[in-house]
């Protein structure tokens, strides 16, 4: 599944995720299963709540870590979590 | 209770909260004790509330609601809503048996997370034979309704002799319901499953037939739906890593408060298996003799002591070694190193006679009570 830059993009509603304490990372949770994220996964899957697409979550996570070119591991990310179901894209009607 | 060091135990990560032993159906596999007629009382509101708050602060966040079923508890939707206070992710297993729209809307109003409905067959007349209950059509419903308000739909299905040769009727009724998973559950063989065995387990044939089926559906309906195949183990070369290892990850309530490192342990004797009644959830978790039996490998005998898997699976599970080998600190029979393994084979070549012409005994409390104590 190829991404487009400016698809909006959100989290699955059949999953939610959240941070928990006793592990100390965020958790993708859905029915009888968790995925446990690093700090990486997590801060990009954050940024998908129906307000952003690819590029504007390269942008803010650059801004966030003073980083540059990540658009092609971010690409990569989300692209798998789309294929695996984790997040969805917001098709205008 | 025994001490032991806790900086290098792991965390409970599933609590399965079994609320009740009620039950309308009547499955000749019950997962559920065969004495299950003959246990005390349930724990009231008020501890599964304490249970499921002291769970939560040690690290439980998948929390299974079952039973029985769990739906005969008129307090579900309080103790949901504690749950989910609490940040559980919260998983409803029921035969959807008195569950009608008005509780769908509430349950999810208190923050249930998903509904799992089991059909024992894809067809009318051996569902409600398999359940000793009329519920096909209102199973199905309920499907319809799980879905309509949103939850993530499981639908499992329990795989066994009587309805393997509708494996793809089973993929096809899934699908058709807009399952968003399909747990296809090959049955264990404990309790009432083991007590009704020469009845449930299919032949080697019927299980490659059926799996084949299966796995090319997989491919079929990849994307929107997900396929979990809970494997045959007596067909297995190696046992199942029994509960990720014991006392490293789940944590089982019974409906009488008794704590349990796996649901099938109360079998095992001798294990003293404490309550809730008596300990907090830490003291059971950390400190009882029952959760450190079988922790680590200091416990194992040969073979698997010296086994190189050992780490894999755990030397398998502890209640099959017990049912089969009478030693709850064997090797798991299903391992072809086993020197038990002939007792597998055995009951595998059972499935090539003649139907058995053992009585079939339905999960009930009449059954329950004639057949113990």
């Amino acid at each position: 599944m190829s991404l487009q830059p400016d698809t909006l993009l959100e989290l699955s509603p059949l999953l939610r995720m959240q941070w928990e304490e006793a592990q100390q990372r965020y958790v993708i949770l859905y029915p009888e299963g968790m995925i446990e994220l690093n700090e990486t996964a997590a801060a990009i899957l954050e940024l998908c709540d129906g307000q952003h697409n690819l590029t504007s979550i390269v942008e803010k996570l650059e801004r966030k870590y003073d980083a540059s070119g990540i658009e092609s591991d971010v690409r990569e990310m989300l692209e798998s979590a789309l294929n695996n179901g984790w997040i969805r894209e917001i098709i205008a009607h | 209770m025994a001490g032991s060091e806790k900086s290098s135990l792991t965390k409970p990560r599933w609590l399965l909260a079994e609320l009740t032993y009620a039950c309308p159906l009547q499955c000749p596999y019950c997962s559920n004790p065969l004495d299950y007629a003959r246990l005390g009382d349930e724990l009231s509101t008020e501890e599964w509330r304490r249970v499921l708050s002291e769970a939560r602060a040690l690290g439980a966040v998948q929390l299974g609601l079952s039973g029985g079923e769990p739906l005969t508890r008129r307090d579900l939707a309080e103790i949901v809503t504690h749950a989910r206070q609490l940040g559980y992710y919260t998983n409803l297993i029921t035969s959807g048996y008195g569950l009608d729209e008005v509780r769908i809307a509430e349950l999810k109003s208190a923050g249930l997370d998903h509904i799992q409905v089991s059909i024992q067959s894809p067809e009318k007349l051996l569902n409600d034979e398999l359940a000793g209950t009329e519920s096909f059509e209102h199973k199905l419903e309920v499907a319809r309704w799980v879905k309509q308000h949103g939850y993530p739909m499981v639908l499992c299905v329990v795989i066994h002799r009587q309805n393997i040769h509708q494996m793809q009727q089973i993929l096809e009724m899934a699908d058709e319901l807009g399952a968003d998973y399909l747990e296809l559950a090959n049955t264990q063989y404990y309790g009432w499953a083991l007590l009704n065995r020469d009845h449930l387990l299919p032949t080697r044939e019927q299980f490659a037939e059926a799996e084949a089926i299966a796995q090319s559906y997989k491919e079929k309906v990849k994307g929107r739906m997900k396929i979990y195949y809970v494997v045959p183990d007596y067909y297995e070369d190696r046992p199942k890593a029994c509960m990720n290892g014991w006392g490293t990850t789940f944590l089982t309530i019974a409906p009488d408060g008794m704590a349990l490192p796996c649901h099938a342990a109360r079998e095992l004797p001798g294990l003293n298996c404490p309550s809730v009644r008596d300990f907090s959830i830490r003291e059971i978790w950390y400190e009882s003799a029952a959760f450190n039996r079988f922790r680590n490998y200091g416990w194992m005998k040969e073979p698997c002591r010296s086994c190189p898997e050992k780490e894999k699976d755990f030397g398998g599970c502890r209640c099959q070694a017990y049912l089969m080998t009478g030693d709850m600190a064997d090797a798991d029979p299903v391992c072809s190193k086993s020197p038990h393994h002939h007792r597998v084979l055995e009951a595998i070549a059972s499935t090539q006679r003649s139907a058995s012409d053992k009585p079939l005994f339905f999960r009930n409390a009449r059954n329950s009570r004639a057949l113990t104590g």
